[in-house]
């Protein structure tokens, strides 16, 4: 193999999203002696996914800590670190069994710093794997982001790709406030290209996966994978989709959204969060409440998660969420709807 | 005249030399005449809401903080107004704050159950029983990883005892050794659930033995007893050799809040109770060893309550925070 083909593999050096969230954390430990991993079993077991892999090798079990299953104990342990000078980065099992730790993530960490007048701030990372597509049903598969950006005082991401897994990772180690970032079970195999440095993602900022002019279709983590994937169908088909994904549900990037629809006319908002209720109902009443409202051709669409838990049978979990074809028969259906 | 030279003194009491008791005693009545005052605040209509009254349980808020250093770290309760003032808030800020103002320590956002004095090691009261239960862990592990030698104290009712946050908490704090005290203090009732109701054992400090830590159960309105043992809780923490749990059994004088009609305890369950005043008892045994005067011990009450009259007419003529501030504070920037 000639040697400038080796070069160029290198610089477009390819990691899987599990990987590229192991290497920030790895960065920021290095780099920060407030920074540690807890969760359970984070440490010699490597993460239930594999994340945390050898870093308790790497950083020693003072900085990698295996809990017991506590979620609720270890979620106001991060909360007292955080307010007393640490950077704790919680992995939580599934995303799942962050309803054993609500209590403190909703009531203290998103409300210290309001309660106390601005004197503390909580600068702690949650990392929760969530989604469907395992086959592990109804308490291991929920998408549960919009319950938490419903919180003020917190901020909630969704990386789709390796590149924002790592960017966004390490921008919220740095962020002075508690974030939770969901990371879609099955993109954890996902590969990508990730830039070697210690690089961040600003939170807060949407990223135009695909610039279009027919329809805006918005989406974050695996939804807007799919929506790129449903994009290019619909690009044989003659209709061209901008995909937006969202990366950030709060913050959200609604200047980019208004953008994107004030070009094309029309917005179908994909989520795999239940549909009622949640990110596509928001997205969809803040372009009524604005002037972009007066741009759109057609209603919009929310293709959201059925109103129902996850399914076990996986005829029935596919069932559950969009899916490609979902999104390709909402798309071409809203941009016919507009033009009839 | 020097301790030691009186017979029959007890040896928790002897530790304490005069100018202790003095500060000890001071803070006793500045929490009584405190919550007085914030009582009558409320009855003349000087702020809405609510509050918790420790009235009654001044020995254990003072007696396990007398102890502590000053870069020490506390978490208290919705009846955190003694703890508060046990680590030396400032009564006109705490004032401000119940009053709502932008002069409070929170800046009147956080009110009466959420004051927290940041600067001062005080990392805040908490609406949620039992929510400050984990965080002291967290606190705990920060303290080790940062190897400063600090305490963190967190206090909590018999009904947090009941959370999983508390066993989930004890049973952290102990398999890492972390330099926390756990204090409980056990008024006896969760809002109306009396603890032979709620409670499968008689003592909270039994529950210690299944978290590995020694357990304390003392008489909550003994100042010098509870002092002693928080020291040696206090020390066994600093030393790396893990937390402790302190049960304080004290009462509550006034009802949970002031919602409550108090129809689940008898006028002569509490009149037993206010017999047992920490403050008179603490004020007797020091006139009964003549360590201070009726002359000297009035002064200590009668500072006390110019102070926290004084304080009230500072928070009174304060301003309101100003609602286009209302988000400031929501996120840290």
């Amino acid at each position: 193999m000639p040697s400038d083909t080796l070069e160029a593999v290198s610089e477009i050096r390819e990691l899987s999203y599990a990987e590229a969230v192991r290497e920030a954390l790895a960065q920021a430990m290095e780099a920060d002696e407030r920074v540690f991993l807890f969760g359970e079993d984070v440490g010699v077991y490597g993460g239930a996914f594999g994340v945390s892999g050898d870093l308790v090798h790497r950083f020693g079990k003072e900085r990698v800590i295996d809990t017991p299953i506590s979620e609720l104990g270890i979620a106001g342990a991060a909360v007292g670190a955080a307010i007393t000078g640490m950077r704790p980065v919680l992995e939580i099992q599934f995303s799942d069994f962050v309803t054993l730790a609500m209590e403190q993530l909703v009531n203290q960490a998103a409300k210290i710093r309001f309660m106390f007048g601005g004197k503390a701030s909580v600068p702690m990372v949650v990392r929760l794997p969530g989604g469907s597509g395992t086959g592990a049903a109804a308490q291991h598969s929920q998408s549960l982001e919009a319950w938490f950006a419903h919180v003020p005082g917190l901020k909630v991401l969704q990386p789709s790709t390796p590149h924002d897994a790592k960017g966004m990772l390490l921008a919220a180690i740095d962020d002075p406030n508690p974030v939770l970032i969901f990371e879609h079970k099955l993109l954890y195999k996902t590969k990508g290209h990730v830039p070697a440095e210690a690089y961040r993602v600003p939170i807060g900022k949407a990223a135009i996966r695909r610039e279009g002019t027919d329809l805006t279709i918005v989406g974050s983590s695996i939804m807007a994978l799919k929506a790129e994937a449903a994009a290019e169908r619909l690009a044989s088909e003659g209709i061209s989709a901008e995909v937006i994904d969202l990366r950030s549900i709060r913050p959200i990037d609604f200047t980019t959204i208004a953008e994107s629809v004030r070009k094309t006319h029309r917005l179908l908002v994909v989520y795999e969060g239940v549909k009622t209720m949640g990110i596509g109902a928001e997205i969809s009443a803040m372009i009524a409440e604005s002037e972009v409202f007066d741009f759109l051709d057609a209603p919009i669409i929310r293709l959201g998660g059925a109103d129902a838990p996850i399914p076990y049978n996986p005829v029935l979990e596919k069932a559950a969420v969009p899916q490609e074809d979902d999104i390709v028969t909402a798309a071409t259906n809203l941009v016919r709807r507009g033009e009839a | 005249m020097s301790a030691d030279q009186k017979p029959n003194q007890r040896p928790e009491l002897a530790a304490l030399d005069d100018a202790t008791v003095a500060q000890a005693l001071t803070r006793m009545h500045l929490i009584r005449k405190f919550e007085e005052a914030a009582e009558a605040s409320y009855m003349r209509g000087l702020i809405h809401g609510t509050m918790h009254l420790s009235i009654g349980q001044e020995a254990s808020a003072v007696g396990t903080t007398l102890p502590l250093e000053a870069h020490d770290y506390i978490l208290s309760t919705h009846r955190g107004h003694g703890h508060c003032i046990a680590r030396g808030a400032e009564p006109r800020l705490m004032f401000a704050e119940f009053f709502g103002k932008e002069t409070g320590y929170c800046k009147g956002r956080g009110g009466s159950m959420h004051i927290a004095d940041v600067e001062g090691g005080n990392l805040g009261a908490n609406g949620i029983v039992g929510g400050g239960l984990p965080i002291a862990v967290g606190v705990g592990m920060s303290i080790k990883a940062q190897k400063n030698g600090r305490v963190c104290m967190v206090f909590f009712g018999d009904g947090a005892s009941n959370e999983g946050a508390f066993h989930e908490a004890l049973n952290m704090a102990s398999i890492w050794k972390l330099p926390v005290v756990f204090v409980c203090e056990n008024n006896k009732y969760g809002m109306s659930m009396d603890i032979g109701r709620a409670m499968a054992v008689p003592n909270v400090a039994d529950r210690a033995s299944a978290y590995g830590m020694p357990g304390h159960c003392l008489d909550g309105n003994d100042l010098a007893g509870v002092a002693a043992v928080a020291k040696v809780a206090i020390a066994r923490a600093r030393s790396g050799e893990g937390p402790s749990l302190i049960e304080c059994k004290t009462y509550r004088w006034r009802g949970h809040s002031k919602s409550d009609r108090n129809l689940y305890r008898s006028k002569e369950e509490i009149e037993e109770w206010r017999n047992q005043d920490p403050i008179r008892r603490l004020e007797d045994e020091l006139k009964a060893h003549d360590r201070f005067d009726a002359a000297a011990l009035m002064k200590l009450e009668e500072d006390a309550q110019r102070d926290i009259d004084a304080a009230v007419e500072f928070a009174r003529a304060c301003p309101d925070p100003d609602p286009k501030d209302l988000t400031r504070d929501v996120y840290a920037l």
